[in-house]
């Protein structure tokens, strides 16, 4: 490696994270620890039913049962579950009419960010339940929505209000026997999105849901829902940012997604939370479960991420084709820099005839960096006819970083084609040379080069959300020629 | 008698091993078994809790009894005369129930200073190279099964080609399993050793003519030095009710050339751990496979290539072919450490399923920690090919005749690619059987 490679690679690794800063909120919180008394507390506190407290009641004695996973391949400190508060919210409450009447602190924090919630009202029709730190503050188009019977509404208003479908619906993909994480959330989940469209309507906007971690040492447990029902389409954007930390932050957020006969869910996220500083020091657990159910015939669930934040993330959003001619779909562009881990990817278990899926997935690692694939494509026994494609690419930026790809294939139906690539290796540096040649420089050579690997992916986010991600992009790697 | 577990019966018969040695007791090789059986009995069979083995059950051990191996001498050629390749001038070793036997070998005109000779007389010898090698390649601590191998050392071949040797003609060597008696357990050791600019082609040809239970277990350890090139070909066609667990470890040197070929259709129940290891710049490593398996039959391979060197190329692929309810499962690991900068490394699976039951799980992995490399992996299973099936039906040829004329060629990737042409007309005529 050149000289100059060195220092731009220091560079990029000096970086400080741009969106750092702490917004002062007046919280409520509950003491540190977790016991039964502590769920009891958060589920008076959010005014559930005794049906709710019981499931989560339920989750926790389960959670009590099973020991924390460490297969994954990434490394960090124990995690004490003892010394996190389970439960902060702002303390003022209102229900706002119109945005203005919001704490013009945390319209400050939005504002710096560059995603003012007016702006974005504006821009591109798009509602906005806001989640700050664990209850949500601002909902908008929310009567927009309701002439169509779509309902879009924080968890805890939904446990209120829709009880039915809560019950019906939650824990049905993810049960909270599911896995360590999973029963924690269930047990301790504060709060998070529910969503649920009729038969045959069709969200005419993108649902999203900007939430973003304030309060120092609390843990966030989001737990997102969303139901298409027969014939329906629903597009759900989740994105985040997060201010500086010095200690480690747990997420363990689930999210379900149940699509029924001929329905069609596409939950895109754009993930950069706080990666810790330059010593790997801080940054966010990104410890997540999402799995989508393809339920009936005909249904849809695509999954696209780009994950560019997190201390370590730790995330295999998946697909369970269980209609006839389902069709599941992962794409996914994680970027890891200085310390930063990511053992990432899906899983996509095929159940019904002639089921489809495609993984494209994009890794790129830089600094001290590691990145891992790892996904699981099953074929039942009855699966006939199932077909998928996997395309696992990663790049390397710098010679200190690691690129893993740990794909499982498990085949139990002759009839299905199941095709797997990989492929991994560094900026060519043809390429950059060729660019160079017709003037550009070697940082727009990175940047260019780095937007077309990724353009698969980034093609499957909606409008608004691609420019953001491209945004993120090209900060995490300016500067870095390898 | 049928209450032990696997290792309550390693420890009987090591105890009786030991009780067979009389003498050889006070030898070095002695302590290094003990050595090994301390090591052995610290780890517990592998259960699918381990990633390793995952998808590959072994608790029937615990259900089964074996007992070692003894040494036989009344064989004839008649026995191998069936596992011999037609039209090939070659060296010819047999191993009998892991014991070697002089009366069924004959080597060809050697060069000067190349040595073939069984192990224990290599043991016997205190062979430099034998007390260099022996158990330093394979790892003897935390690998269960080489662990037992290990401590149970006692015969397999043993090949030391000096610097600077060619020879022409292939080494074949038989390991003949004859198991009247079931429950054997064999567990041959082989130590390679090709010196700097030499070449040699070595064949391992597992065969058995009963069709009884036994457990083979055996590892195979392969030094190449500066620019030596060895061919390795390894034939497993045990019987259908026996346990094979087949281990080979290489460590190349600069610019070494090493290729390996695994063709297996034998043995209920196979795994195969082959390793090979980087030590200098410059390496070619070749590790090709072919598994045709049907009934029920478990195919596993393990694989791993470790570029602990810049400037190494490697090339994997790896082919199945499976039937019935037999299961197969290709696990294939390519390492890349840091500073190992200029690595090539590409590694393919593919499976065809011909039958409802089978199953295949494939796990093709990569570990790079170095950034100028090219790397990739590729993974498919599926059936044959609908559009080529229904070509061949429209020029008149049958589904049967079909079939067999897809999977020749599917193969055929593999068996080109080795080297020794009698080989390959043996091979040919293995898949002809299976299929026409």
């Amino acid at each position: 490696m050149s000289v100059t490679e060195t220092q731009k690679i220091e560079e990029l690794a000096n970086r400080e994270y741009k969106y750092g800063f702490v917004t002062e909120v007046e919280e409520d919180k509950l003491p540190k620890g977790l016991n039964e008394d502590i769920i009891r507390q958060l589920s008076e506190k959010k005014g559930e039913p005794d049906w709710m407290l019981e499931w989560r009641l339920k989750a926790y004695r389960h959670w009590l049962t099973m020991t924390e996973p460490h297969w994954p391949n990434v490394k960090y400190d124990p995690i004490d579950y003892q010394d996190i508060s389970y439960y902060s919210a702002p303390k003022k409450k209102p229900k706002y009419n119109s945005l203005d009447e919001i704490d013009p602190a945390i319209r400050e924090t939005y504002n710096k960010l560059g995603i003012p919630l007016e702006e974005q009202m504006m821009l591109a029709g798009v509602a906005v339940d806001a989640v700050f730190d664990s209850v949500s503050v601002a909902t908008t188009f929310k009567d927009k929505l309701k002439e169509l019977g779509i309902i879009f509404c924080s968890m805890s208003e939904a446990i209120k209000e829709h009880p039915d479908l809560i019950k019906k619906y939650l824990g049905s993909v993810v049960p909270y026997t599911d896995n360590f994480f999973a029963a924690l959330n269930s047990a301790v989940f504060s709060d998070g999105s529910f969503v649920y469209v009729p038969k045959g309507v069709r969200c005419p906007m993108e649902l999203s849901t900007y939430f973003r971690i304030n309060a120092s040492e609390t843990g966030q447990f989001e737990r997102t829902l969303i139901v298409a029902d027969e014939g329906a389409y629903v597009s759900y954007l989740e994105g985040c940012t997060a201010p500086i930390r010095d200690e480690n932050q747990l997420h363990a957020a689930v999210v379900e997604l149940i699509a029924l006969d001929n329905a069609t869910i596409k939950y895109s996220t754009v993930q950069n939370w706080y990666p810790g500083d330059k010593e790997g020091k801080g940054g966010i657990y990104n410890f997540v479960t999402k799995r989508g159910l393809c339920k009936g015939v005909n249904s849809k669930i695509s999954w696209t991420q780009v994950e560019t934040g997190s201390a370590i993330t730790w995330k295999y959003p998946s697909c369970i084709l269980q209609g006839d001619n389902s069709i599941g779909e992962f794409y996914s562009v994680a970027v890891t820099n200085n310390y930063q881990q990511a053992d990432t990817g899906t899983k996509m278990i095929h159940i019904g005839k002639n089921t489809k899926s495609t993984i494209v997935s994009k890794g790129i690692s830089a600094g001290r960096s590691n990145n891992s694939y790892r996904g699981l494509v099953k074929i039942g026994k009855k699966a006939e006819n199932a077909r998928n494609f996997s395309q696992c690419d990663s790049l390397l930026i710098g010679d200190k970083c690691g690129a893993h790809t740990f794909p499982y294939l498990e085949i139990n139906n002759p009839t299905a084609q199941v095709e797997h690539e990989a492929t991994t290796s560094k900026i060519g540096e043809d390429q950059i040379f060729y660019l160079n040649q017709r003037g550009i420089s070697k940082e727009d050579a990175v940047n260019l080069i780095v937007n077309g690997y990724v353009k698969e992916v980034l093609a499957e986010l909606p409008m608004e959300f691609a420019v953001e991600a491209q945004k993120l992009l090209s900060i995490s790697l300016e500067g870095s020629v390898g | 008698m049928n209450k032990m577990n696997f290792k309550e019966i390693a420890l009987n018969n090591f105890l009786e091993f030991e009780r067979n040695l009389n003498g050889e007791k006070d030898l070095p090789i002695h302590s290094f078994r003990k050595k090994s059986f301390e090591y052995f009995n610290t780890l517990d069979l592998p259960t699918i809790k381990n990633e390793e083995w995952k998808y590959t059950n072994v608790s029937f051990l615990n259900n089964e009894y074996f007992k070692i191996s003894n040494q036989k001498l009344d064989f004839s050629f008649d026995h191998i005369q069936k596992f011999l390749f037609d039209n090939l001038e070659h060296s010819l070793i047999t191993l009998v129930n892991g014991f070697f036997n002089k009366n069924l070998s004959k080597l060809l005109d050697i060069p000067k200073g190349v040595e073939i000779i069984s192990l224990a007389e290599a043991l016997k010898l205190n062979h430099p190279i034998v007390e260099k090698y022996l158990g330093k390649i394979s790892d003897n601590k935390d690998n269960f099964f080489t662990s037992l191998n290990t401590s149970f050392i006692n015969d397999g071949v043993f090949i030391y080609i000096p610097d600077g040797k060619i020879i022409e003609d292939p080494i074949h060597i038989i390991f003949y399993q004859n198991s009247i008696q079931e429950n054997n357990l064999v567990q041959p050791r082989n130590l390679f050793f090709i010196g700097k600019n030499s070449q040699v082609s070595i064949i391992e040809h597992y065969v058995s003519d009963t069709d009884t239970k036994y457990f083979t277990n055996s590892v195979t350890e392969i030094f190449v030095d500066e620019n030596g090139i060895l061919d390795h070909i390894r034939l497993q066609e045990e019987s259908l009710q026996a346990v094979h667990i087949g281990r080979m470890d290489v460590n190349q040197e600069r610019y070494s050339n090493f290729s390996s070929h695994l063709i297996s259709t034998g043995a209920k129940f196979s795994r195969n751990e082959f390793n090979t290891r980087f030590i200098g710049q410059g390496g070619e490593s070749t590790l090709n496979g072919l598994f045709m398996i049907d009934g029920e039959q478990l195919f596993d391979a393990h694989t791993l290539i470790d570029h602990a060197q810049p400037n190494c190329n490697s090339h994997e692929h790896y082919k199945g072919i499976l039937q019935g309810n037999s299961r197969g499962v290709f696990n294939g690991k390519v390492m890349v450490r840091p500073d190992a900068q200029k690595t090539n490394a590409f590694q393919e699976n593919n499976t065809i399923l011909l039958s409802e039951s089978a199953t295949m799980n494939s796990k093709p992995q990569l570990e790079i920690f170095a950034d100028d490399v090219k790397c990739s992996h590729g993974a498919t299973v599926g059936k044959l090919n609908e559009e080529a099936m229904f070509y061949l039906k429209t020029r008149g040829i049958g589904q049967e005749a079909a079939t067999a004329m897809l999977i020749h060629a599917f193969a055929s990737d593999v068996i080109t690619s080795i080297k020794i042409e009698a080989l390959r007309d043996y091979l040919e005529k293995i898949i002809t059987r299976k299929f026409n």
